[in-house]
Protein backbone atom coordinates (compact mmCIF):
# COMPACT_ATOMS: atom_id res chain seq x y z
CA UNK A 1 0.00 0.00 0.00
CA UNK A 2 2.95 2.20 -0.75
CA UNK A 3 1.10 4.63 -3.05
CA UNK A 4 -0.45 7.63 -3.70
CA UNK A 5 -4.29 7.49 -4.16
CA UNK A 6 -4.17 3.92 -1.68
CA UNK A 7 -3.23 6.37 0.88
CA UNK A 8 -5.81 9.02 -0.70
CA UNK A 9 -8.09 6.55 0.80
CA UNK A 10 -10.20 6.40 -2.43
CA UNK A 11 -9.43 2.39 -2.37
CA UNK A 12 -13.28 1.06 -0.90
CA UNK A 13 -11.65 -0.98 1.48
CA UNK A 14 -10.86 1.59 3.47
CA UNK A 15 -14.19 3.12 3.33
CA UNK A 16 -15.76 0.16 4.81
CA UNK A 17 -14.71 0.40 8.45
CA UNK A 18 -15.94 4.18 8.38
CA UNK A 19 -19.54 2.94 7.03
CA UNK A 20 -20.07 0.09 9.44
CA UNK A 21 -18.47 0.42 13.04
CA UNK A 22 -20.85 -1.59 15.08
CA UNK A 23 -18.43 -1.40 18.12
CA UNK A 24 -17.82 1.99 17.95
CA UNK A 25 -21.61 3.03 17.85
CA UNK A 26 -22.73 0.53 20.42
CA UNK A 27 -20.42 2.27 22.84
CA UNK A 28 -21.10 5.89 21.57
CA UNK A 29 -24.75 5.13 22.25
CA UNK A 30 -23.87 3.27 26.13
CA UNK A 31 -21.76 6.27 27.24
CA UNK A 32 -24.24 8.53 25.60
CA UNK A 33 -23.72 12.41 26.63
CA UNK A 34 -23.31 12.26 30.13
CA UNK A 35 -20.15 10.63 30.20
CA UNK A 36 -17.56 12.68 28.91
CA UNK A 37 -15.16 9.58 28.97
CA UNK A 38 -14.84 8.63 25.55
CA UNK A 39 -16.42 11.15 23.93
CA UNK A 40 -17.05 14.75 24.08
CA UNK A 41 -19.85 16.94 25.41
CA UNK A 42 -23.00 17.32 23.57
CA UNK A 43 -21.96 21.05 23.00
CA UNK A 44 -19.06 20.46 21.61
CA UNK A 45 -19.73 17.53 19.60
CA UNK A 46 -22.74 19.90 17.76
CA UNK A 47 -20.11 22.67 17.64
CA UNK A 48 -17.13 20.86 15.65
CA UNK A 49 -20.33 18.98 13.52
CA UNK A 50 -21.39 22.65 13.14
CA UNK A 51 -17.84 23.89 12.22
CA UNK A 52 -17.12 20.54 9.60
CA UNK A 53 -20.48 20.75 7.74
CA UNK A 54 -19.85 24.40 7.51
CA UNK A 55 -16.59 24.30 5.80
CA UNK A 56 -17.49 21.61 3.24
CA UNK A 57 -20.99 23.91 2.76
CA UNK A 58 -18.66 26.75 2.09
CA UNK A 59 -15.86 25.00 0.43
CA UNK A 60 -17.71 22.31 -1.56
CA UNK A 61 -21.39 22.65 -1.97
CA UNK A 62 -21.83 25.98 -2.90
CA UNK A 63 -19.20 25.70 -5.62
CA UNK A 64 -21.61 23.12 -6.70
CA UNK A 65 -24.60 25.20 -6.40
CA UNK A 66 -23.76 28.26 -8.51
CA UNK A 67 -22.51 26.49 -11.41
CA UNK A 68 -26.41 25.10 -11.65
CA UNK A 69 -27.69 28.75 -10.74
CA UNK A 70 -25.48 30.16 -13.22
CA UNK A 71 -26.74 27.51 -16.04
CA UNK A 72 -30.18 28.30 -15.21
CA UNK A 73 -30.16 32.19 -14.40
CA UNK A 74 -30.90 32.64 -18.05
CA UNK A 75 -33.92 30.77 -18.56
CA UNK A 76 -33.87 26.76 -19.44
CA UNK A 77 -34.18 27.88 -23.28
CA UNK A 78 -31.26 29.55 -23.38
CA UNK A 79 -29.43 26.20 -21.30
CA UNK A 80 -30.49 24.23 -23.75
CA UNK A 81 -29.83 25.73 -26.59
CA UNK A 82 -26.35 26.13 -24.91
CA UNK A 83 -25.98 22.60 -24.94
CA UNK A 84 -27.46 21.94 -28.81
CA UNK A 85 -24.57 24.46 -29.78
CA UNK A 86 -22.86 22.91 -32.47
CA UNK A 87 -18.93 23.86 -31.11
CA UNK A 88 -20.46 22.14 -27.59
CA UNK A 89 -21.96 18.86 -29.33
CA UNK A 90 -18.67 18.33 -31.09
CA UNK A 91 -16.44 19.13 -27.58
CA UNK A 92 -18.77 16.66 -25.62
CA UNK A 93 -18.14 13.79 -28.82
CA UNK A 94 -14.68 14.95 -28.67
CA UNK A 95 -14.49 14.67 -24.90
CA UNK A 96 -16.06 11.06 -24.99
CA UNK A 97 -14.02 9.67 -28.26
CA UNK A 98 -10.70 10.20 -26.01
CA UNK A 99 -12.51 8.90 -22.76
CA UNK A 100 -13.39 5.86 -24.86
CA UNK A 101 -9.59 5.56 -26.44
CA UNK A 102 -7.99 6.20 -22.72
CA UNK A 103 -9.77 3.99 -20.13
CA UNK A 104 -9.65 0.93 -22.18
CA UNK A 105 -5.63 1.50 -22.54
CA UNK A 106 -5.28 2.29 -18.87
CA UNK A 107 -7.55 -0.21 -18.10
CA UNK A 108 -5.36 -3.12 -19.46
CA UNK A 109 -2.19 -1.12 -18.21
CA UNK A 110 -3.98 -1.07 -14.34
CA UNK A 111 -4.73 -5.01 -14.60
CA UNK A 112 -1.06 -5.83 -16.28
CA UNK A 113 0.91 -3.64 -13.62
CA UNK A 114 -1.63 -4.94 -10.89
CA UNK A 115 -0.77 -8.49 -11.51
CA UNK A 116 3.14 -8.33 -12.17
CA UNK A 117 3.33 -6.00 -8.93
CA UNK A 118 1.13 -8.36 -6.37
CA UNK A 119 1.39 -11.75 -7.57
CA UNK A 120 4.91 -11.57 -7.84
CA UNK A 121 8.22 -10.68 -5.67
CA UNK A 122 10.81 -9.01 -8.04
CA UNK A 123 13.37 -6.17 -7.48
CA UNK A 124 12.65 -2.83 -8.23
CA UNK A 125 9.10 -3.31 -7.47
CA UNK A 126 9.26 -0.03 -4.97
CA UNK A 127 10.52 1.96 -8.05
CA UNK A 128 8.22 0.21 -10.41
CA UNK A 129 5.28 1.66 -7.84
CA UNK A 130 6.65 5.15 -7.44
CA UNK A 131 7.07 5.41 -11.25
CA UNK A 132 3.33 4.98 -11.69
CA UNK A 133 2.61 7.65 -9.04
CA UNK A 134 4.62 10.09 -10.90
CA UNK A 135 2.05 11.35 -13.00
CA UNK A 136 0.07 12.39 -9.42
CA UNK A 137 3.13 14.66 -8.49
CA UNK A 138 3.50 16.10 -11.63
CA UNK A 139 1.71 19.71 -12.76
CA UNK A 140 -0.06 18.83 -16.01
CA UNK A 141 1.17 21.78 -17.62
CA UNK A 142 4.18 20.07 -17.94
CA UNK A 143 3.01 17.37 -18.91
CA UNK A 144 1.29 18.65 -21.92
CA UNK A 145 4.40 20.31 -22.58
CA UNK A 146 6.43 17.27 -22.09
CA UNK A 147 4.07 15.54 -25.42
CA UNK A 148 4.33 19.33 -27.29
CA UNK A 149 8.75 18.32 -26.62
CA UNK A 150 8.36 15.18 -28.20
CA UNK A 151 5.69 15.80 -31.16
CA UNK A 152 5.21 19.62 -31.88
CA UNK A 153 7.04 21.13 -34.74
CA UNK A 154 10.22 21.50 -32.50
CA UNK A 155 9.94 18.71 -31.14
CA UNK A 156 12.38 15.69 -31.12
CA UNK A 157 10.02 13.73 -33.93
CA UNK A 158 8.58 16.73 -34.94
CA UNK A 159 10.19 17.05 -38.50
CA UNK A 160 9.97 13.39 -38.79
CA UNK A 161 5.98 14.17 -38.46
CA UNK A 162 5.73 16.95 -40.51
CA UNK A 163 7.71 14.92 -43.61
CA UNK A 164 4.83 11.99 -43.15
CA UNK A 165 1.94 14.70 -42.34
CA UNK A 166 0.71 13.46 -39.32
CA UNK A 167 -0.49 15.53 -36.85
CA UNK A 168 -0.32 14.53 -33.37
CA UNK A 169 0.18 17.81 -31.55
CA UNK A 170 -2.70 20.26 -31.83
CA UNK A 171 -5.05 17.03 -32.87
CA UNK A 172 -6.82 14.64 -31.23
CA UNK A 173 -4.09 12.03 -30.50
CA UNK A 174 -1.97 14.52 -28.72
CA UNK A 175 -5.03 15.27 -26.63
CA UNK A 176 -5.39 11.57 -26.16
CA UNK A 177 -1.78 10.96 -24.79
CA UNK A 178 -1.55 13.63 -22.71
CA UNK A 179 -4.88 12.24 -20.80
CA UNK A 180 -3.33 9.06 -20.80
CA UNK A 181 -0.62 10.15 -18.92
CA UNK A 182 -2.59 12.31 -16.45
CA UNK A 183 -5.15 9.33 -15.73
CA UNK A 184 -2.46 6.62 -15.90
CA UNK A 185 -2.37 5.68 -12.23
CA UNK A 186 -5.81 5.38 -11.52
CA UNK A 187 -6.99 2.17 -12.65
CA UNK A 188 -3.53 0.67 -11.24
CA UNK A 189 -3.74 2.17 -7.80
CA UNK A 190 -7.20 0.50 -7.18
CA UNK A 191 -6.31 -2.94 -8.02
CA UNK A 192 -2.61 -3.31 -6.74
CA UNK A 193 -3.88 -3.01 -3.07
CA UNK A 194 -6.79 -4.84 -3.86
CA UNK A 195 -4.90 -7.83 -5.49
CA UNK A 196 -1.96 -7.48 -2.87
CA UNK A 197 -4.64 -8.31 -0.11
CA UNK A 198 -6.48 -11.32 -1.79
CA UNK A 199 -3.02 -13.31 -2.58
CA UNK A 200 -2.05 -15.69 -4.59
CA UNK A 201 -3.88 -18.71 -3.15
CA UNK A 202 -7.11 -18.98 -5.40
CA UNK A 203 -5.55 -18.65 -8.69
CA UNK A 204 -2.78 -21.26 -8.06
CA UNK A 205 -5.15 -23.74 -7.29
CA UNK A 206 -6.82 -23.18 -10.22
CA UNK A 207 -3.21 -23.21 -12.41
CA UNK A 208 -2.60 -26.97 -10.36
CA UNK A 209 -5.85 -27.91 -11.62
CA UNK A 210 -5.11 -27.09 -14.73
CA UNK A 211 -6.46 -24.13 -16.08
CA UNK A 212 -4.68 -22.11 -18.28
CA UNK A 213 -3.35 -18.43 -17.50
CA UNK A 214 -5.94 -16.83 -19.05
CA UNK A 215 -8.98 -19.11 -17.27
CA UNK A 216 -7.34 -18.65 -14.50
CA UNK A 217 -7.57 -14.49 -14.63
CA UNK A 218 -11.08 -14.72 -16.03
CA UNK A 219 -12.52 -16.96 -13.65
CA UNK A 220 -10.23 -16.29 -10.51
CA UNK A 221 -8.80 -13.20 -10.22
CA UNK A 222 -11.69 -10.87 -12.22
CA UNK A 223 -14.73 -12.06 -10.28
CA UNK A 224 -12.70 -11.26 -7.13
CA UNK A 225 -11.47 -7.43 -8.32
CA UNK A 226 -14.30 -6.98 -10.45
CA UNK A 227 -15.81 -3.71 -8.05
CA UNK A 228 -12.70 -2.71 -7.58
CA UNK A 229 -11.85 -2.60 -11.21
CA UNK A 230 -15.16 -0.98 -11.89
CA UNK A 231 -14.26 1.51 -9.23
CA UNK A 232 -11.01 3.08 -10.90
CA UNK A 233 -13.04 2.54 -14.56
CA UNK A 234 -15.25 5.09 -12.83
CA UNK A 235 -12.79 7.82 -11.64
CA UNK A 236 -10.39 7.29 -14.30
CA UNK A 237 -13.41 8.27 -16.78
CA UNK A 238 -14.01 11.40 -14.83
CA UNK A 239 -10.63 12.49 -15.20
CA UNK A 240 -10.25 11.79 -18.87
CA UNK A 241 -13.20 13.89 -19.87
CA UNK A 242 -12.76 16.53 -16.83
CA UNK A 243 -8.87 17.04 -17.60
CA UNK A 244 -7.88 20.97 -18.42
CA UNK A 245 -4.36 22.15 -17.85
CA UNK A 246 -2.25 19.19 -19.55
CA UNK A 247 -5.29 18.91 -22.72
CA UNK A 248 -4.80 23.04 -22.84
CA UNK A 249 -1.29 22.85 -23.59
CA UNK A 250 -1.18 20.19 -26.50
CA UNK A 251 -4.60 20.72 -28.22
CA UNK A 252 -4.50 23.86 -29.73
CA UNK A 253 -7.91 25.18 -28.60
CA UNK A 254 -9.27 25.10 -32.32
CA UNK A 255 -13.16 25.51 -31.73
CA UNK A 256 -15.36 22.74 -32.79
CA UNK A 257 -12.37 20.62 -33.67
CA UNK A 258 -9.82 20.27 -30.67
CA UNK A 259 -11.73 21.80 -28.20
CA UNK A 260 -12.54 19.40 -25.05
CA UNK A 261 -15.50 19.76 -23.20
CA UNK A 262 -13.81 21.87 -20.41
CA UNK A 263 -11.89 23.67 -23.19
CA UNK A 264 -14.65 24.46 -24.45
CA UNK A 265 -15.66 26.00 -20.96
CA UNK A 266 -12.75 27.93 -20.64
CA UNK A 267 -13.10 29.47 -24.28
CA UNK A 268 -16.81 30.82 -23.09
CA UNK A 269 -16.08 32.19 -20.13
CA UNK A 270 -13.66 33.74 -21.47
CA UNK A 271 -15.84 35.60 -24.36
CA UNK A 272 -18.35 36.79 -21.07
CA UNK A 273 -20.70 34.37 -22.48
CA UNK A 274 -21.23 32.79 -18.90
CA UNK A 275 -24.29 31.36 -19.56
CA UNK A 276 -23.03 29.32 -22.03
CA UNK A 277 -19.59 28.77 -19.94
CA UNK A 278 -21.79 27.49 -16.83
CA UNK A 279 -24.48 25.65 -19.09
CA UNK A 280 -21.45 23.29 -20.50
CA UNK A 281 -20.47 23.26 -16.91
CA UNK A 282 -23.09 21.74 -15.67
CA UNK A 283 -23.40 19.00 -17.66
CA UNK A 284 -19.60 18.47 -16.16
CA UNK A 285 -21.16 19.03 -12.69
CA UNK A 286 -23.57 16.42 -13.53
CA UNK A 287 -20.62 13.69 -14.80
CA UNK A 288 -19.41 14.58 -11.38
CA UNK A 289 -22.08 14.06 -9.56
CA UNK A 290 -23.11 11.21 -11.02
CA UNK A 291 -19.40 9.24 -10.57
CA UNK A 292 -19.74 9.98 -6.53
CA UNK A 293 -23.08 8.29 -7.11
CA UNK A 294 -22.08 5.07 -8.93
CA UNK A 295 -18.83 5.35 -6.93
CA UNK A 296 -20.57 4.91 -3.62
CA UNK A 297 -22.51 2.00 -4.94
CA UNK A 298 -19.81 -0.24 -5.65
CA UNK A 299 -18.43 0.53 -2.41
CA UNK A 300 -21.81 -0.88 -0.68
CA UNK A 301 -21.08 -3.81 -3.53
CA UNK A 302 -17.51 -3.94 -2.49
CA UNK A 303 -18.08 -3.75 1.33
CA UNK A 304 -20.77 -6.68 1.19
CA UNK A 305 -19.05 -9.20 -0.47
CA UNK A 306 -15.54 -8.76 1.57
CA UNK A 307 -18.01 -9.28 4.70
CA UNK A 308 -19.81 -12.42 3.39
CA UNK A 309 -16.54 -13.64 2.39
CA UNK A 310 -15.55 -12.96 5.66
CA UNK A 311 -18.24 -14.77 6.91
CA UNK A 312 -17.99 -17.95 4.95
CA UNK A 313 -14.07 -18.22 6.10
CA UNK A 314 -15.42 -17.45 9.89
CA UNK A 315 -18.42 -20.04 9.30
CA UNK A 316 -15.95 -22.56 7.79
CA UNK A 317 -13.77 -22.48 10.40
CA UNK A 318 -16.53 -23.20 13.56
CA UNK B 1 14.10 -17.75 -5.45
CA UNK B 2 10.96 -19.67 -5.62
CA UNK B 3 9.51 -21.71 -8.26
CA UNK B 4 6.53 -19.06 -9.82
CA UNK B 5 3.14 -21.31 -10.50
CA UNK B 6 1.44 -18.40 -11.63
CA UNK B 7 1.76 -17.62 -15.01
CA UNK B 8 2.07 -14.37 -17.28
CA UNK B 9 5.17 -12.15 -15.11
CA UNK B 10 7.35 -11.63 -17.66
CA UNK B 11 4.22 -10.84 -20.25
CA UNK B 12 2.52 -8.20 -17.60
CA UNK B 13 5.77 -6.88 -16.53
CA UNK B 14 7.33 -5.84 -19.76
CA UNK B 15 3.96 -4.28 -20.86
CA UNK B 16 4.04 -2.23 -17.58
CA UNK B 17 7.55 -1.19 -17.70
CA UNK B 18 6.97 -0.29 -21.84
CA UNK B 19 3.78 1.55 -21.20
CA UNK B 20 5.43 3.14 -18.46
CA UNK B 21 8.27 3.88 -20.74
CA UNK B 22 6.34 5.34 -23.57
CA UNK B 23 3.48 7.30 -21.61
CA UNK B 24 5.74 8.39 -18.62
CA UNK B 25 9.70 8.19 -18.26
CA UNK B 26 10.42 9.06 -22.26
CA UNK B 27 8.06 12.25 -22.09
CA UNK B 28 9.18 13.53 -18.84
CA UNK B 29 13.12 12.98 -19.88
CA UNK B 30 12.35 15.83 -22.87
CA UNK B 31 12.25 18.20 -19.91
CA UNK B 32 15.21 17.68 -18.40
CA UNK B 33 17.08 17.21 -22.08
CA UNK B 34 15.72 20.38 -23.18
CA UNK B 35 16.39 22.52 -19.92
CA UNK B 36 19.86 20.80 -20.30
CA UNK B 37 20.66 22.54 -23.36
CA UNK B 38 20.29 25.97 -21.50
CA UNK B 39 24.02 25.09 -19.84
CA UNK B 40 24.08 24.77 -16.11
CA UNK B 41 24.65 29.03 -16.29
CA UNK B 42 22.01 29.56 -18.68
CA UNK B 43 19.32 27.11 -16.60
CA UNK B 44 20.34 29.22 -13.28
CA UNK B 45 19.69 32.45 -14.74
CA UNK B 46 16.24 31.54 -16.09
CA UNK B 47 15.18 29.93 -13.12
CA UNK B 48 16.29 32.74 -10.72
CA UNK B 49 14.87 35.89 -12.52
CA UNK B 50 12.36 37.65 -10.40
CA UNK B 51 9.25 36.78 -12.09
CA UNK B 52 9.76 33.02 -12.62
CA UNK B 53 11.33 33.19 -8.41
CA UNK B 54 7.95 35.31 -7.77
CA UNK B 55 6.25 32.67 -9.84
CA UNK B 56 7.59 30.17 -7.35
CA UNK B 57 7.32 31.45 -4.24
CA UNK B 58 3.71 32.16 -4.72
CA UNK B 59 3.02 28.63 -5.89
CA UNK B 60 4.86 26.89 -2.93
CA UNK B 61 3.45 29.68 -0.74
CA UNK B 62 -0.32 28.97 -1.79
CA UNK B 63 -0.11 25.56 -1.91
CA UNK B 64 1.54 25.51 1.53
CA UNK B 65 -0.90 27.38 3.18
CA UNK B 66 -3.96 26.09 1.37
CA UNK B 67 -2.60 22.28 2.59
CA UNK B 68 -2.45 23.86 6.03
CA UNK B 69 -6.28 24.64 5.98
CA UNK B 70 -6.76 21.59 4.73
CA UNK B 71 -4.81 19.52 7.54
CA UNK B 72 -6.62 21.27 10.35
CA UNK B 73 -10.23 21.44 8.82
CA UNK B 74 -9.69 18.23 6.94
CA UNK B 75 -8.84 16.50 9.93
CA UNK B 76 -11.87 18.44 12.00
CA UNK B 77 -14.27 16.92 9.00
CA UNK B 78 -12.71 13.55 9.25
CA UNK B 79 -13.13 13.52 13.26
CA UNK B 80 -16.70 14.51 12.62
CA UNK B 81 -17.64 11.44 10.09
CA UNK B 82 -15.84 8.87 11.90
CA UNK B 83 -16.41 9.38 15.51
CA UNK B 84 -20.87 11.31 15.51
CA UNK B 85 -23.66 10.30 14.43
CA UNK B 86 -25.45 13.16 12.50
CA UNK B 87 -27.98 13.56 10.01
CA UNK B 88 -26.95 13.49 6.56
CA UNK B 89 -23.54 12.43 7.03
CA UNK B 90 -23.52 9.91 4.74
CA UNK B 91 -24.24 12.45 2.11
CA UNK B 92 -21.35 14.53 3.93
CA UNK B 93 -18.68 11.70 4.04
CA UNK B 94 -19.57 11.27 -0.04
CA UNK B 95 -19.59 14.86 -0.89
CA UNK B 96 -15.94 15.09 0.32
CA UNK B 97 -14.97 13.18 -3.06
CA UNK B 98 -16.45 15.81 -5.05
CA UNK B 99 -12.99 17.91 -5.84
CA UNK B 100 -11.55 14.63 -7.20
CA UNK B 101 -14.52 14.43 -10.07
CA UNK B 102 -15.56 17.40 -10.30
CA UNK B 103 -13.24 19.11 -13.44
CA UNK B 104 -10.83 21.49 -11.92
CA UNK B 105 -12.29 24.02 -15.26
CA UNK B 106 -15.66 23.74 -13.46
CA UNK B 107 -14.25 24.78 -9.90
CA UNK B 108 -12.13 27.39 -11.36
CA UNK B 109 -14.92 29.56 -12.89
CA UNK B 110 -17.30 28.48 -9.48
CA UNK B 111 -14.76 29.74 -7.64
CA UNK B 112 -14.42 33.01 -9.06
CA UNK B 113 -18.01 33.52 -9.47
CA UNK B 114 -18.39 33.28 -5.88
CA UNK B 115 -15.86 35.24 -4.80
CA UNK B 116 -15.72 38.22 -7.28
CA UNK B 117 -17.17 41.45 -5.80
CA UNK B 118 -20.59 40.89 -7.29
CA UNK B 119 -20.20 37.30 -6.07
CA UNK B 120 -22.72 35.16 -3.47
CA UNK B 121 -19.51 35.14 -1.15
CA UNK B 122 -17.34 38.25 -2.65
CA UNK B 123 -19.93 40.57 -1.88
CA UNK B 124 -20.18 39.62 1.64
CA UNK B 125 -16.28 39.66 2.39
CA UNK B 126 -15.93 43.44 0.43
CA UNK B 127 -17.14 45.52 3.73
CA UNK B 128 -14.83 43.97 5.31
CA UNK B 129 -11.81 45.10 2.99
CA UNK B 130 -11.44 41.42 2.07
CA UNK B 131 -10.78 40.94 -1.45
CA UNK B 132 -10.54 37.47 -2.54
CA UNK B 133 -10.40 37.17 -6.38
CA UNK B 134 -7.68 37.95 -8.66
CA UNK B 135 -5.86 38.22 -4.99
CA UNK B 136 -3.48 35.58 -3.58
CA UNK B 137 -6.57 34.19 -1.13
CA UNK B 138 -8.58 33.69 -3.81
CA UNK B 139 -5.74 31.32 -5.11
CA UNK B 140 -5.01 29.40 -1.92
CA UNK B 141 -9.34 29.17 -1.32
CA UNK B 142 -9.48 27.33 -4.59
CA UNK B 143 -6.49 24.55 -3.92
CA UNK B 144 -8.14 24.56 -0.49
CA UNK B 145 -11.25 22.68 -2.43
CA UNK B 146 -8.55 20.91 -4.53
CA UNK B 147 -6.89 19.56 -1.75
CA UNK B 148 -9.56 18.95 0.75
CA UNK B 149 -10.03 14.79 -0.10
CA UNK B 150 -6.54 13.93 -0.29
CA UNK B 151 -6.21 14.97 3.88
CA UNK B 152 -9.79 13.63 4.81
CA UNK B 153 -9.24 10.39 3.00
CA UNK B 154 -5.74 10.26 4.66
CA UNK B 155 -6.73 10.51 7.94
CA UNK B 156 -10.30 8.97 8.01
CA UNK B 157 -8.92 5.35 7.78
CA UNK B 158 -6.84 5.66 10.37
CA UNK B 159 -9.14 7.43 12.44
CA UNK B 160 -11.80 4.83 12.03
CA UNK B 161 -8.95 1.83 12.85
CA UNK B 162 -8.29 3.25 16.27
CA UNK B 163 -8.67 1.23 19.33
CA UNK B 164 -10.94 2.84 21.72
CA UNK B 165 -9.59 0.85 24.51
CA UNK B 166 -6.46 3.06 24.06
CA UNK B 167 -8.38 6.12 25.06
CA UNK B 168 -10.41 4.39 27.75
CA UNK B 169 -7.39 3.67 29.72
CA UNK B 170 -5.98 6.66 29.42
CA UNK B 171 -9.10 8.33 30.97
CA UNK B 172 -9.53 5.55 33.48
CA UNK B 173 -5.98 6.65 34.45
CA UNK B 174 -7.00 10.13 35.20
CA UNK B 175 -6.23 11.99 31.84
CA UNK B 176 -8.95 14.02 30.57
CA UNK B 177 -10.10 14.39 27.21
CA UNK B 178 -7.88 17.25 26.01
CA UNK B 179 -5.04 15.02 27.28
CA UNK B 180 -5.95 12.08 25.67
CA UNK B 181 -6.34 13.36 22.50
CA UNK B 182 -2.96 15.12 22.59
CA UNK B 183 -0.71 12.05 24.07
CA UNK B 184 -3.16 8.97 22.62
CA UNK B 185 -4.59 10.17 20.15
CA UNK B 186 -2.68 12.38 18.19
CA UNK B 187 0.89 10.12 17.86
CA UNK B 188 -0.89 7.90 16.52
CA UNK B 189 -2.61 10.04 13.70
CA UNK B 190 0.10 12.39 12.78
CA UNK B 191 2.15 10.24 9.79
CA UNK B 192 -1.58 10.10 8.26
CA UNK B 193 -2.05 13.64 8.69
CA UNK B 194 1.21 14.58 7.50
CA UNK B 195 1.02 12.28 4.49
CA UNK B 196 -2.52 14.00 3.79
CA UNK B 197 -1.11 17.48 4.20
CA UNK B 198 1.88 16.10 1.55
CA UNK B 199 0.19 15.10 -0.57
CA UNK B 200 -2.67 17.80 -0.79
CA UNK B 201 0.44 20.22 -0.92
CA UNK B 202 1.95 18.61 -3.93
CA UNK B 203 -0.95 18.54 -5.86
CA UNK B 204 -0.81 21.69 -5.32
CA UNK B 205 1.96 22.78 -6.67
CA UNK B 206 1.20 22.07 -9.53
CA UNK B 207 -2.68 23.00 -10.25
CA UNK B 208 -3.39 24.93 -13.07
CA UNK B 209 -6.75 24.91 -14.49
CA UNK B 210 -9.22 26.02 -10.97
CA UNK B 211 -6.18 28.89 -10.34
CA UNK B 212 -6.50 30.14 -14.00
CA UNK B 213 -9.97 31.69 -13.47
CA UNK B 214 -9.62 33.13 -9.89
CA UNK B 215 -5.98 33.85 -10.02
CA UNK B 216 -5.64 37.26 -12.63
CA UNK B 217 -2.38 36.05 -13.76
CA UNK B 218 -0.36 38.90 -12.89
CA UNK B 219 3.15 38.56 -13.52
CA UNK B 220 5.00 39.22 -9.99
CA UNK B 221 1.69 39.46 -7.90
CA UNK B 222 -0.63 36.88 -9.04
CA UNK B 223 0.95 34.32 -11.50
CA UNK B 224 1.52 30.72 -10.31
CA UNK B 225 4.42 28.71 -11.70
CA UNK B 226 2.52 26.64 -14.33
CA UNK B 227 0.79 29.41 -15.57
CA UNK B 228 4.30 30.87 -16.26
CA UNK B 229 5.23 27.99 -17.84
CA UNK B 230 2.50 28.25 -20.23
CA UNK B 231 3.25 31.88 -20.76
CA UNK B 232 6.88 30.83 -22.05
CA UNK B 233 4.95 27.82 -24.01
CA UNK B 234 2.80 30.58 -25.79
CA UNK B 235 5.93 32.87 -26.96
CA UNK B 236 7.66 29.48 -27.96
CA UNK B 237 10.62 29.63 -25.65
CA UNK B 238 10.26 26.10 -25.21
CA UNK B 239 13.88 26.00 -23.15
CA UNK B 240 12.63 28.30 -20.40
CA UNK B 241 9.26 26.71 -19.82
CA UNK B 242 11.53 23.28 -19.70
CA UNK B 243 13.89 24.71 -17.18
CA UNK B 244 11.39 26.02 -15.27
CA UNK B 245 9.30 22.74 -15.00
CA UNK B 246 12.58 21.40 -14.40
CA UNK B 247 12.68 23.15 -11.36
CA UNK B 248 8.79 22.10 -10.24
CA UNK B 249 10.04 18.77 -11.45
CA UNK B 250 12.56 18.17 -8.67
CA UNK B 251 10.42 19.51 -6.06
CA UNK B 252 7.58 17.01 -7.34
CA UNK B 253 10.13 13.63 -7.13
CA UNK B 254 11.41 15.21 -3.99
CA UNK B 255 7.77 15.13 -2.48
CA UNK B 256 6.70 11.84 -4.00
CA UNK B 257 9.89 10.32 -1.90
CA UNK B 258 8.54 12.33 0.89
CA UNK B 259 4.88 10.73 0.72
CA UNK B 260 7.04 7.37 0.37
CA UNK B 261 8.67 7.23 3.35
CA UNK B 262 6.41 9.04 5.40
CA UNK B 263 3.42 6.33 4.22
CA UNK B 264 6.38 3.68 5.17
CA UNK B 265 6.29 5.52 8.70
CA UNK B 266 2.71 4.75 8.86
CA UNK B 267 2.94 1.71 8.01
CA UNK B 268 5.22 0.57 10.82
CA UNK B 269 3.27 2.17 13.80
CA UNK B 270 0.20 -0.14 12.88
CA UNK B 271 0.37 -3.03 15.80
Amino acid sequence: MSGVISAVGTSPESEKTVIVEPRNALRRTKSGGASTAITESRATRAALIGIAVSFLGLFVVLPLVVVFVGALRTGFRIYLSSLRDPDALSALRLSMHVALIVVPLNLVLGVAAAWAVAKFEFRGKRILTTVIDIPFAVSPVIAGMAFMLLFGAQGWFGSWLAVRDIRIAFAVPGIVLATIFVTLPFIARELIPLMQEQGNEEEETAVVLGASGWQTFVRVTLPNIKWGLLYGVILCNARAIGEFGAVSVISGHVRGVTNTLPLHVEALYNEYNSAGAFAVASLLSLLAVVTLVLQKIVELHQSGERRSRNEDVEGSQS
Amino acid sequence: MPHRVLPGFGLTLGFTVLYLGLFVLIPLSTIFVKAAGLGWHGFWTTVTAPRVMAAYRLSFLCAFYAALVNAMFGFLVAWVLVRYSFPARRVADAIVDLPFALPTAVAGIAFATLYAENGWVGSRLIPFGVRVAYTQLGIVAVLTFIGLPFVVRTVQPVLANLEFEMEEAACSLGAGRWAAFTRVLLPRIWPALLTGFTLAFARAIGEYGSVLFIAGNMPMRTEIAPLLVMAKLDQFDFQGAAAISAGMLIVSFALLLAINALQGIGRRQKP
